[in-house]
Formats: structure tokens, C-alpha cells, sequence
């Protein structure tokens, strides 16, 4: 048996602490090390959200597509889900543990300001400007800066399932205006062939507000009036309100939309129990699933309906963009243009329609997703966008509470509305 | 040389803990003391830089911000209610395994189950469990209760799925104590006409005090902080009502980068659990002094 005495393991650990603290000098952080002029070689790792637009699938193959047109660069995607992306990209900003992260609409504002994200207008191709759509390029705008580039392109669409609306003899034109879906919804219910012909998700999260955007878009309402001050407790922003209320007190609004969040309102869609839904584009997909969807074949699709002053779609664009903490911030935009590109993005339309307007007029695409594209079309030239402010998570948290507060009839849709304003106009101040 | 070898085996020692002392101060201390000083600054981005001193100004902000007191309200609620309902549940749990049952070791495993399952699972469970649409607890009642659709209802909702999952570890804690109990006291007590009721009340649980002290301490202390089931099952809702201190202080500091209040929340949060602390503590000892 070897003997080990005191001095021989102090002399052994120091000699290993001495070799660790001369490796950690020597390196920088191994995750992200390569060549930032190029970019032709290094490793990145993106952080993607996992629930809707392009699935972990779809994001793979993208990824594969990548390296084998760039071997020298080495990726690794990480997914969470939507509600967990914010706080992680907050949470992972210092360390620089990401080099590409996607974002959503309402942050560029936030983490521009904070130079979370790496101001990209530089490399922006002039063309790329006039050939996305302009909701896209929202997505990734502050301040007259580009902090990435536009990847998902998205608004919420009315589901109908058109047998409920046989069987009750709902004209399915009458959904084209918010009235007339109102009309359908209650001649279903009275049908008996659903017992709430709505599901909404109307969770407090920012779900809630996506659909509250919709309904105050069309009823002419704004988030905020010219001056930047906040203006939904007038005129349509209460009107909309009100009319969600009272689809709760009708019976038509499921009860459980106060808990629910699009996965929730797809599921329950999918299974027959609602016949008039919002929701994103990748619910399409998953309707005309038969493994996950018992209504395949009775699924339509069609715009936003119409309300007193148009019909717009709230904008639920993503982009990509690479993190001031990047050490390899060359081959992150590089994976990013590759990401983004038409024809990348034109391959996985079915999961998420493409940034790039002339994408809708290509037959490959409208082949992918043939009763939506045509609707996108139209839909995505109309978007509402929610307000592009620095602290807009606390804004959107106040604005949630006190939705949920009329929702659930604990107060009246205007003073809720007057006592959001109250807080999200110091807010917006701060 | 004996001095020498002594003054060798203490370094040897030191340095045996170097590498635990490593850990708890770079894990336990170094942010403690980090967020203390962050508490200090208006800090408002996640990242590295240089914040203006703001004084005591964000701990002043906790008691001037309106959302905070419905948040500390649903804390107090939360903490009183589902600590009492584990003690009494954690109790009844422990004279039952304390019984002389067959098969003790299946009903030992079988209870500590809920506690050996992650916050995170037990609260997706529950979620499910309570969903209106197609929970199971609808399907075995035959109601249609939105059981997560109103705000005190929820929080309820949530001290359920909580109790279910914590009244386990009291429950070993209790009969941990129960165990170190004589029988011969409840025999005595017995043979002297005491009935079950009053052998429970005036044998048991004065013997059992030590045991009831520590777990209320560990208990209040981790419903004060609760945070992950929240997040799970009800992500604050619905219109705030399941919000808690330690939600609303992850609400601030990492969705809305407020982190200099999001420390003053945080240290408010020590406090309030160190007081409980030294009150239960204060407590026991001075029922220890009476020899109570």
C-alpha cells in the first residue's frame, strides 16, 4: 500500500490549482472562442424559443445547413419555452454565455437601450429594407438602429371549424366582421353543438395582450396616442374590453381562457370543444395533424375579422440578434443571415411564413401552406404594434392585471382601463 | 517536534477546507454581499457597468409601491395557511406511521413520495390536476369549477398543491420526534385514566415541542420564499392574485432588469425570514427554560 502523506497532497493540489489558474489565463471562455474578423471558424451557441413559428426540428436542419456550408463554425441551439426566453436572455446577458438570441417584437427597445444586443445596421444590406415587410423589420428596429434581423413574421388568424358553423347554420361570412362573429358564436352556443364556442388566450401573460391588441386595432383604439402618452382607456381600447367581458357573461367565451395560453386554446380547439379561435400561424399545421387533431379537414382559416375601423393583426414578429457578449460576433450574423435568408426561410413556411415579401407570390411557398399564405398576404401588410418602450414588460404586466381584473368582473372594463393608464403612464415616464 | 506538527496538521486542516470555504463563498456569500451593495445603486440592466448611488431610495420604493401590499398580503396568507394545514396533516401522518402497522416500511415509502417529487413536476401535476377544461379534479367532483380562474381561489389552489407535496418531510420530522417519546409516559398516562385526547395533548405534544419548533421554523421559512410552484402552476395570475414577495421580486428583477429594487426586495425578504426565525427560536427556548 502507498503511503500519501500531508506534503505530497498539498504538493499535488497545488501543483493542479497552479495548472487549472494557468489554463483559465491562457483561454477565455471556450464556448465562444474563434475568429471574429471571418467568422469562418468558432463556436456560437443561439438560444430559440420551442413552442410555436419554426419547430427544434426545423431549426436543426437550418442549423445542419449552416455547417455544412460553414465547417469550420460549430453551433449549438438551446430551446426554452416563450414565457422563460426574456428572463434567460436577462439572465445569460452578463456572462455572454449566448452569442445569438431571438427576440420578440416588444423587447429591441429594452435590450437595445441596455446594449444587450449588438447593433447590427452596419451590416444590413440596402436591400434588405425594401424587400422584407415592414412589420418585420419593426421586430428588430429601435431608435433608427437595426439590433438583428427579422426571422419570424407573424399575427394571430381566425380558426373556424367549419362543421360547428354547418351544423348551426352560421354563415361563415358573417365572420368577417367582429359583429358578425359575435352572431356566429351565439348561434352555435344556441345550436347545442358547442358549449363555448370560444377559447382565447387570456392567461395573464403577454398572450392576453396579443389578443386584446387585435380586438383594440379594429375597434379603433391605440396603445398610446401621439404625445407617447397611454390612450386604451378611450374610445376603442374600452370598447374592446367590454366586448370580451361580455362574451364571458354571455356564455360564449370559454371560462377557461382566463387560465389559457395558445397551446391551450389549440388544444382545445383540436378536440372539438371551440369552433372560433385566434392564434398563430403554426396552429394550421398542427390542426391538419390527425395524429394530435381530431377536427383534420374541418379547419379554416381567414383573416382577423373587421371591426368600426379595419381589421389589423397584431404584430407577433421575431428576430434574431447577436449579443454584446458574443466573442464571435462575426460567425453569430453569419449563422444569422444564413437563418434568415429568403431561401432558407421559404423551405419551413409551413412553420412560419417568411420575412421577405415577394416569398408570398412564390408557388413553393403558397404550395407549403396554401390556406394560409394567401391570407397572410393581406394580413401582413395591416399589423397593429404594441409600444416600443424601454420598460414595456412592466407596462405589459400592469396592463395584464387589470385586463384579467374586468375579465374576470372584478371591475368595470374603464376603470380598470383608467387604472392601468394611471400606472403605465408613470411607467413609460421612468 | 510536537508544536511544530500541530501548527502543520492545523494548516493541513485549513487547507482541507479551503476548497468547501471556496464554495460557500463564492455561492453563499459573494452574492448575499453583492445584492446588499446592488440594493444601494438604481440598477436597471442586467449588465456590467457603472450605477448612480441611490441611498436607501429603493427600500423606500417597497413601501411606497402599491403593488407591493397585495403581494405581502398573498405571502402572509400563503405562509400562514399552508404551514398550519402541513403541521396538522404532517401530525395525523405521524401518529399513523408511528402506530404499530404492518407493512410500515411500504406506508414510510408511499408518504414520502409527494416530497421526493421536484416543485416544478408537483406543480405541473397540479395545474393539470385543477384545470377547468379537462383537470381531473373536475372529472371526479362532476363540477365545472374553474378551480385556477379566480384569484383566491387559485391561491387556495396553490397552498393545495403545496401542502400535498410538504406535509411529508413534517410528517418525518414529527415522527422523528415521536420516536425519541417513552411509551412508558403514555402507558402511565394511560393507567392513570387518561384518555387518548388528553395522552395526545398533555404527553405528546409537550414532548414533541423541540420537533413542532424546528419544523415550523424550516416550513415558514420556505413558504415565505415560495416561488416556483407560483410560477407553474398560475405564473402570478389571475389579475395578480397568487403573486408572492418572491414572485414579484423575480417579476422586477429579471423581466422588468430592475434589479437595485429587485435587491431591496430580495434583503427585505432576509429580514422578514430571519425574524421569524429568531421568533420561533425565542420561543422554544423559552418553553425549553420553563421546562415546558
Amino acid at each position: 500500500m502507498v503511503a500519501i502523506d500531508r506534503r505530497t497532497v498539498l504538493r499535488t493540489a497545488g501543483g493542479a490549482g497552479l495548472a487549472a489558474l494557468l489554463a483559465a489565463c491562457s483561454g477565455g471562455k471556450g464556448a465562444t472562442t474563434g475568429d471574429q474578423g471571418s467568422g469562418s471558424s468558432g463556436e456560437i451557441r443561439a438560444l430559440f424559443m420551442k413552442q410555436a413559428a419554426y419547430t427544434e426540428a426545423d431549426v436543426t436542419k437550418m442549423t445542419a445547413s449552416f455547417t455544412a456550408a460553414n465547417p469550420g463554425i460549430k453551433v449549438t441551439p438551446e430551446f426554452v419555452a416563450y414565457e422563460a426566453l426574456h428572463d434567460k436572455i436577462v439572465a445569460a446577458g452578463p456572462a455572454g454565455t449566448y452569442d445569438v438570441v431571438l427576440i420578440d417584437v416588444i423587447w429591441p427597445a429594452e435590450f437595445g437601450s441596455k446594449k444587450m444586443i449588438t447593433d447590427v445596421s452596419g451590416q444590413w444590406p440596402a436591400e434588405w429594407k425594401t424587400e422584407m415587410l415592414a412589420g418585420a423589420i419593426d421586430t428588430a428596429e429601435y431608435d433608427d438602429k437595426l439590433y438583428g434581423v427579422p426571422w419570424i413574421m407573424d399575427t394571430k388568424y381566425l380558426f373556424l371549424n367549419t362543421q360547428h358553423l354547418d351544423v348551426a347554420n352560421a354563415n361563415p361570412q358573417w365572420l368577417d366582421t367582429w359583429e358578425g362573429t359575435l352572431k356566429s358564436a351565439r348561434r352555435l352556443k344556441q345550436s347545442g353543438v358547442v358549449k363555448y364556442p370560444f377559447i382565447w388566450s387570456w392567461q395573464q401573460a403577454e398572450a392576453l395582450v396579443c389578443d386584446y391588441a387585435q380586438l383594440l386595432g379594429a375597434m379603433g383604439g391605440k396603445f398610446l396616442d401621439d404625445s407617447g402618452k397611454v390612450a386604451f382607456n378611450a374610445g376603442g381600447g374600452v370598447q374592446a374590453l367590454e366586448w370580451m367581458r361580455q362574451t364571458i357573461v354571455d356564455g360564449l367565451t370559454n371560462p377557461a381562457s382566463t387560465q389559457s395560453l395558445e397551446a391551450d386554446v389549440q388544444r382545445v380547439f383540436q378536440a372539438g370543444q371551440a369552433s372560433i379561435v385566434l392564434n398563430w400561424t403554426y396552429m394550421y399545421g398542427a390542426a391538419n395533424d390527425a395524429k394530435q387533431c381530431k377536427v383534420v379537414g374541418k379547419v379554416q382559416v381567414a383573416q382577423t375579422p373587421k371591426g368600426s375601423v379595419g381589421r389589423p393583426g397584431v404584430n407577433g414578429g421575431m428576430a434574431l440578434c447577436v449579443t454584446a457578449g458574443s466573442k464571435n460576433q462575426a460567425a453569430a450574423f453569419k449563422y444569422i443571415s444564413h437563418l434568415t435568408s429568403q431561401p432558407e426561410q421559404e423551405k419551413y413556411a409551413l412553420s412560419s411564413l417568411p420575412v421577405w415579401a415577394t416569398s408570398y407570390d412564390e408557388d413553393a411557398v403558397i404550395k407549403t401552406n396554401p390556406a394560409v399564405v394567401p391570407q397572410a398576404k393581406k394580413q401582413l401588410d395591416d399589423l397593429i404594434l404594441r409600444p416600443q418602450a424601454k420598460s414595456y414588460n412592466a407596462f405589459s404586466q400592469v396592463l395584464q392585471a387589470e385586463l384579467q381584473n374586468a375579465l374576470l368582473g372584478r371591475k368595470l372594463a374603464q376603470k380598470a382601463l383608467d387604472d392601468a393608464a394611471d400606472k403605465a403612464n408613470s411607467l413609460l415616464q421612468s | 517536534m510536537k508544536p511544530v506538527r500541530v501548527r502543520g496538521e492545523g494548516r493541513f486542516a485549513l487547507f482541507l477546507l479551503l476548497p468547501a470555504a471556496t464554495v460557500v463563498f463564492g455561492v453563499v456569500l459573494y452574492p448575499v454581499l453583492r445584492t446588499l451593495l446592488m440594493s444601494f445603486y438604481k440598477v436597471d440592466s442586467a449588465m456590467p457597468g457603472s450605477y448612480p448611488f441611490a441611498g436607501l431610495s429603493n427600500y423606500a420604493k417597497v413601501f411606497s409601491d402599491p403593488s407591493f401590499y397585495p403581494v405581502l398580503g398573498h405571502t402572509a396568507y400563503f405562509t400562514v395557511v399552508s404551514t398550519a394545514a402541513e403541521l396538522v396533516l404532517g401530525m395525523g401522518v405521524a401518529l399513523l406511521l408511528n402506530a404499530p402497522l404492518r407493512f410500515k416500511w411500504l406506508w414510510r415509502s408511499l408518504v414520502v413520495l409527494p416530497w421526493a417529487l421536484p416543485t416544478i413536476v408537483n406543480g405541473a401535476l397540479w395545474r393539470w390536476i385543477d384545470n377547468g377544461q379537462y383537470g381531473v379534479l373536475n372529472q371526479l367532483l362532476g363540477t365545472e369549477i374553474q378551480w385556477l380562474g379566480s384569484p383566491f381561489l387559485a391561491l387556495n389552489m396553490v397552498i393545495v398543491a403545496d401542502v400535498w407535496k410538504n406535509t411529508s418531510i413534517v410528517a418525518f420530522f414529527l415522527l422523528a420526534g415521536l420516536q425519541t417519546i417513552p411509551n412508558e409516559l403514555r402507558e402511565a398516562a394511560v393507567v392513570d385514566g387518561a384518555s387518548t385526547w388528553r395522552t395526545f395533548w398533555q404527553v405528546v405534544v409537550p414532548l414533541l415541542k423541540p420537533s413542532i419548533a424546528v419544523v415550523l421554523v424550516l416550513r415558514t421559512i420556505e413558504a415565505f420564499k415560495v416561488f416556483d410552484i407560483v410560477y407553474v402552476m398560475t405564473g402570478g395570475g389571475p389579475a395578480s392574485g397568487t403573486q408572492t414577495v418572491a414572485f414579484y421580486t423575480y417579476l422586477q428583477a429579471f423581466s422588468n432588469q430592475l434589479f437595485g429594487y429587485g435587491a431591496a426586495l430580495a434583503y427585505l425578504i432576509v429580514i422578514a425570514v430571519g425574524a421569524l426565525a429568531m421568533f420561533y427560536l425565542r420561543v422554544l427556548r423559552q418553553n425549553q427554560m420553563a421546562g415546558v
